[in-house]
């Protein structure tokens, strides 16, 4: 098990490093930032000074490995759009964004497993064939339009909710919606399939046998080895999330991680992007491993040598 | 079981998978849906290039549901007053383009890669499978921001970006089935008769393969095209005059309290060609499954 571990944790930090490298250098070839950030009356003198200071003056290769021993430092450097360091940005965006994204995806899979369930239950039947539908439907929906679409008529023309912006319950309502989306959908559908694996089994036919009531045996039985993969979806769910969470956070002015990403892209603001990416990234590898050690706890027959 | 009904039985395995499908409605729709698409794609921007591109004034932002300025307009006209249906019929073509080439790209690039991680060595396969480990492990949208910004947002570029974020999915499933399939006794037959690697990996593995990516394909190709729009809302996508649905919906975006129509039909369109690629996309998985197949044989389904 740990010696799994380990290999993970190597894999994991060659595919995060391989990652920053890319990110450096290909933002880096987004432009030179020095044109965007002095006014264009600018002298020759300053435009040094400015490339000078933020390193810009050097060949990359020189410029990564400075920012190489910068990182092993704890330094991540300065923003270059609001003057701070680019890793206290991204900490103070990032819980409004994982607030966002766990919330999204608690919902969606306490929903999608009690829907996914009751489907299988009765294959075929109304309930099975609504709840499809309607899963179907929530995977094919582009987020961007629910969302736009959800303003106009919830903010705009009913006016029970607010437009955009944060505060209390009324303004997470529609962005978890629609950030809900898309993981129900292919949730319920993933349940709803292992859900028709298990209930066919013979240790649900044992259960029924002993006299198991049908509510601990859907519920107990059938949904613990069905929850396997749901388990197995949930990591390339949660990546997914992040690209809903980057276009939710645009259409409804979320200060999060998305966003900051997304402005700081176009901005060409290289050392916010390259702080954002980073912890992003080791958020998404620590969750992978998270996700290994639960597949282990839910299911014992799996023991990695 | 008697003897009738292993005949029935064994008839209605044979029946062929039109006869399936014109027996699921919903697949049915949704395959027609598509072929409709599929049409305007082929000659949509020769039959209403004209009607996209035509200025009429007095029917700026027309709501939809009314003929009075021609049938065009029953869509209602954007803020330029051109006819929305007739700019849906045009942007299909862009939008189904871009979606088809990124997931073929995808498929073939990954089917290739997967083959040489999974039959030629270990050391390769290993380079290979971190380079899609790291693929995986990003926000397949931010990464698309980055490269999009570095490079133009070019229709050839938008399609290259796409088919590389999905191409792990391909990536993955060939090299195991390789990894399998290279054990099997027809492959070590073939080496044992002198095949070069080359062609056992085209004769001998690709069939074996090419059923599962093509599956795989179906469902990508909805997928794809929700990250285009999405990418195209944003503004990082396809840039105007070059039209897809995913920019109509960010263009009509600005004009949403005074004319909604103008980003509703285009979203709608993207939804309704998803969800039939989705629909048909399970009902393919279910025909070449042996053990689900019946589920739509069996008579009387859709009359329950």
């Amino acid at each position: 098990m740990a010696h799994f571990l380990g290999r993970r944790a190597l894999h994991s930090g060659i595919a995060l490093i391989g990652l920053i490298l890319a990110v450096f250098f290909l933002v880096r070839l987004t432009g030179d930032p020095t044109a965007l950030y002095l006014p264009i009356d600018a002298s020759l003198q300053t435009r040094i000074e400015f490339a000078k200071k933020h390193g810009f003056d050097r060949p990359a290769t020189e410029q990564f490995l400075v920012f190489l021993k910068d990182v092993s430092e704890g330094d991540l450097g300065y923003s270059l759009r609001k003057q701070r360091p680019a890793m206290e940005l991204v900490l103070e965006a990032y819980p409004t964004t994982l607030a966002l994204a766990g919330v999204a995806m608690t919902l969606s899979i306490v929903l999608a497993v009690i829907v996914g369930a009751l489907a299988a239950y009765r294959p075929g039947g109304v309930f099975d064939r609504v709840g499809s539908m309607a899963s179907l439907a929530g995977a094919s929906a582009p987020d961007f339009w629910v969302a736009i679409t959800g303003i106009l008529v919830f903010a705009v023309t009913l006016r029970w909710l607010p437009t955009s912006g944060t505060g209390d319950l009324p303004y997470w309502i529609l962005p978890i919606v629609v950030l809900m989306l898309r993981p129900f959908g292919l949730m319920v559908q993933v349940v709803r399939a292992s859900m028709l694996g298990a209930l066919s089994s013979a240790y649900v036919k044992t259960a029924r046998a002993k006299g198991v009531g049908e509510t601990a045996v859907i519920f107990v039985h059938a949904l613990r080895n069905a929850s396997l993969s749901v388990v197995t979806v949930a990591g390339d769910l949660t990546v997914g999330l992040i690209n809903g969470a980057v276009i939710v956070e645009t259409v409804f002015g979320w200060p999060g991680v998305g966003k900051l990403m997304i402005d700081s892209v176009i901005q060409r603001d290289f050392p916010t992007v390259q702080a954002a990416v980073m912890v992003t990234a080791t958020a998404i590898f620590l969750l992978n491993i998270l996700i290994d050690l639960l597949y282990v706890a839910l299911d014992p027959r799996i023991r990695h040598q | 079981m008697s003897t009738a009904e292993q005949e029935a039985l064994i008839i209605r395995r044979r029946s062929s998978w039109w006869q399936l499908l014109l027996r699921d409605r919903f697949a049915l729709v949704a395959a027609l849906w598509l072929i409709c698409l599929f049409a305007c794609f082929l000659f949509g921007p020769e039959l209403f290039g004209k009607a996209a591109t035509t200025l009429n004034l007095r029917a700026r932002n027309m709501p939809p549901g009314s003929t009075e300025q021609g049938w065009l307009m029953i869509l209602g006209g954007d803020a330029l007053g051109r006819s929305i249906l007739a700019r849906l019929i045009v942007a299909a073509r862009n939008t189904l383009a871009i979606a088809l080439s990124a997931v073929f790209l995808a498929m073939i690039a990954g089917a290739v890669l997967g083959m040489i991680a999974g039959y030629f060595g270990r050391g390769i396969g290993h380079v290979i499978m971190r380079f899609a480990d790291i693929l995986q492990s990003f926000p397949s949208l931010l990464l698309a921001v980055v490269v999009l910004y570095v490079l133009e947002p070019s229709v050839p570029n938008l399609i290259i970006v796409l088919a590389i974020t999905r191409l792990p999915v391909y990536l993955r499933v060939t090299r195991a089935e390789v990894l399998e399939i290279r054990e099997r006794v027809f492959v070590d037959a073939a080496r044992a008769l002198g095949s070069s690697r080359y062609h056992i990996l085209r004769r001998h593995i690709t069939p074996v393969i090419a059923p599962t990516l093509l599956t795989i394909l179906t469902v990508d190709f909805s997928i794809v095209m929700l990250a285009e729009s999405g990418l195209s809302f944003l503004g990082i996508g396809i840039q105007p005059p070059e039209i897809t649905w995913g920019l109509m919906v960010a263009q009509g975006r600005n004009y949403l309290s005074q004319a909604w129509w103008l980003a509703f039909f285009p979203g709608l369109a993207i939804m309704l060609a998803t969800l039939s690629g989705n629909i048909l996309s399970n009902w393919l998985r279910i025909v070449s499954d042996p053990e689900q197949r019946w589920r739509l044989e069996a008579p009387g389904k859709n009359d329950a």
